[in-house]
């Protein structure tokens, strides 16, 4: 794991100032059924290779980020600001 | 060969030049009866029982390295049951009987050493939260004993009792827990296997599971392909990549976990004692060094390496339970790929496919569970039914609400 993590608010930051939550995946619909959320809560794709996680900066800015990262050889390759990012996905 | 002290003589008169190698180096042949995916203990030891008590000896165990290169040879290898649910219980204890007899029934020295298992507590809570598991365990007619401060002191004088964030205030003792020489195990079961005819394959990789109308045909390999009757999966932290291949997606996440071995020390720690304030357990091999280690390091992981966070995180630990600990140089670290799943149990079942069975899901706790998973497994291969003890080790158990999570912490496998 790369000792240093990029954080879109705060530059490159120690790795010990994020906790991770784990895999970043699109929330269902209330609506969209038990099989939908049963792989939401306990399915994972577990891939070697690149992953998108949620990671939490709580000894920083305290923001929630989506760090895409490559859980093999560990490298990080793009990390964004969860909340911003769907704003610009709305606003093109 | 037999191993015995006349063989022992034997050989050595002879200068040690007739020994024969422990296991065959053997091609694969074209098909087999079952095909065990991962040489490691797990796939080892349901090769070893499918052959010695299911009588299934037509059996092939594919191993992408070598035997003994993965989790197997990572651990801390420590033995327990001390298990509040169940569900889980039986099982470990299972697990505990069949390492009782393992030297005896395979005919090799694994160096079973039950040493005790200590489980350290340090708050009201928590002594109540111990009290119940060891009831528990009683009511399972596993062996459990309440110590308190004082009788702990007695054991191990060393410890920081008056550690003014985490006071010692006694401990959870299992006294046939102990360790078990890791690697013994893996060599142990791979003997014992190809003794009784099974195909121990190294260096042979799956690429590929072949299906055809909802049965497994054989898997395609690094060596070519082989055919099978049944398939069973027990290839630990990388389970989701090789149930991909048979479209399955698992509840389950891989992570590394790390382990520690310091330089070698005169006899300081006679059994097993873990922090109850943190994520820390140690013992002493026979050489002397203290084995030990903490929590996995919480992401995703296929990298057989830890971060330093960690390595700083488990001897803060350490020596917040030891102070002398702090003069102890480590030699080594490593790393392995635990398949963490979503409630910290393992499964043990049969799958969307009819003769694709699987054994995943150990998270850190698969070494202890070696005998009993494989004997289980083998079981479910050659009879189809789960063995009693691994009836609450189901795939679907999500599905049905019927979680096995010991620690209670949900669906989130770094947590575990």
């Amino acid at each position: 794991m790369a000792s240093l993590v990029p954080c879109p608010h705060c530059g490159a930051r120690p790795k010990e100032e994020f906790t991770i939550k784990g895999a970043a995946l699109a929330r269902p619909t209330p609506d969209a059924g038990t099989e939908a959320w049963m792989d939401y809560v306990y399915l994972r794709d577990n891939p070697r290779g690149l992953y998108e996680e949620y990671w939490h900066h709580t000894s920083g800015c305290r923001r929630w980020l989506v760090v895409t990262r490559d859980t093999a050889t560990h490298d990080i390759e793009h990390s964004r600001d969860v909340a911003l990012s769907q704003l610009t996905d709305i606003r093109p | 060969m037999r191993y015995s002290a006349l063989s022992l003589l034997l050989n050595g008169l002879r200068g040690n030049k007739t020994w024969l190698p422990a296991w065959r180096q053997p091609e694969p042949k074209p098909h087999y009866d079952v095909i065990i995916v991962g040489g490691g203990g797990h796939g080892l030891a349901t090769a070893y029982y499918l052959a010695k008590e299911f009588g299934v000896t037509n059996v092939a165990v594919l191993e992408k390295g070598y035997i003994g290169s993965g989790n197997v040879g990572r651990n801390t290898t420590i033995i327990r049951s001390n298990y509040l649910l169940e569900g889980n219980n039986p099982f470990y204890e299972l697990s505990m009987k069949l390492w009782e007899g393992l030297e005896q029934d395979f005919n090799f020295n694994a160096m079973v050493s039950q040493r005790g298992v200590l489980n350290l507590f340090h708050s009201d809570a928590q002594r109540d939260a111990y009290t119940r598991r060891g009831n528990a365990m009683r009511l399972h007619g596993v062996d459990a004993d309440l110590l308190d401060r004082a009788a702990v002191r007695q054991m191990l004088p060393f410890l920081d009792y008056d550690n003014a964030r985490f006071p010692i205030q006694g401990g959870l003792l299992q006294k046939r827990g102990g360790t078990v020489r890791h690697d013994a195990v893996a060599w142990g079961y791979a003997r014992g296997a190809d003794m009784r005819g099974v195909d121990i394959i190294q260096n042979c990789e799956v690429t590929c599971i072949r299906h055809q109308n909802g049965v497994v045909t054989g898997v395609e390999t690094t060596k070519g392909f082989i055919g099978c009757g049944k398939l069973g999966l027990a290839a630990a932290g990388n389970s989701s990549r090789v149930a991909e291949m048979a479209g399955l997606k698992l509840p389950i996440e891989s992570h590394v976990l790390q382990a520690f071995v310091s330089e070698g020390l005169k006899p300081f720690i006679n059994g097993v004692v873990t922090f109850g304030a943190g994520h820390f357990y140690v013992s002493q091999s026979d050489k002397g060094g203290l084995v030990f280690g903490g929590d996995i390091d919480g992401y995703n992981s296929y990298a057989q390496r830890g971060n330093l966070a960690t390595v700083e995180h488990v001897a803060e630990a350490g020596k917040a339970m030891i102070p002398s600990l702090s003069r102890v140089r480590v030699l080594r670290s490593w790393g392995g790929i635990m398949d963490m799943s979503m409630d910290g149990s393992p499964i043990i079942d049969r799958t969307h496919l009819d003769n694709l069975y699987l054994n995943a899901g150990w998270c850190y706790g698969g070494f202890k569970a070696t005998p009993a998973s494989g004997f289980c497994f083998a079981h479910l291969l050659a009879r189809g039914t789960p063995q009693e003890t691994a009836t609450a080790f189901r795939l679907d158990r999500f599905t049905r609400g019927l979680m096995l999570d010991e620690k209670g912490q949900g669906a989130q496998p770094n947590l575990h």
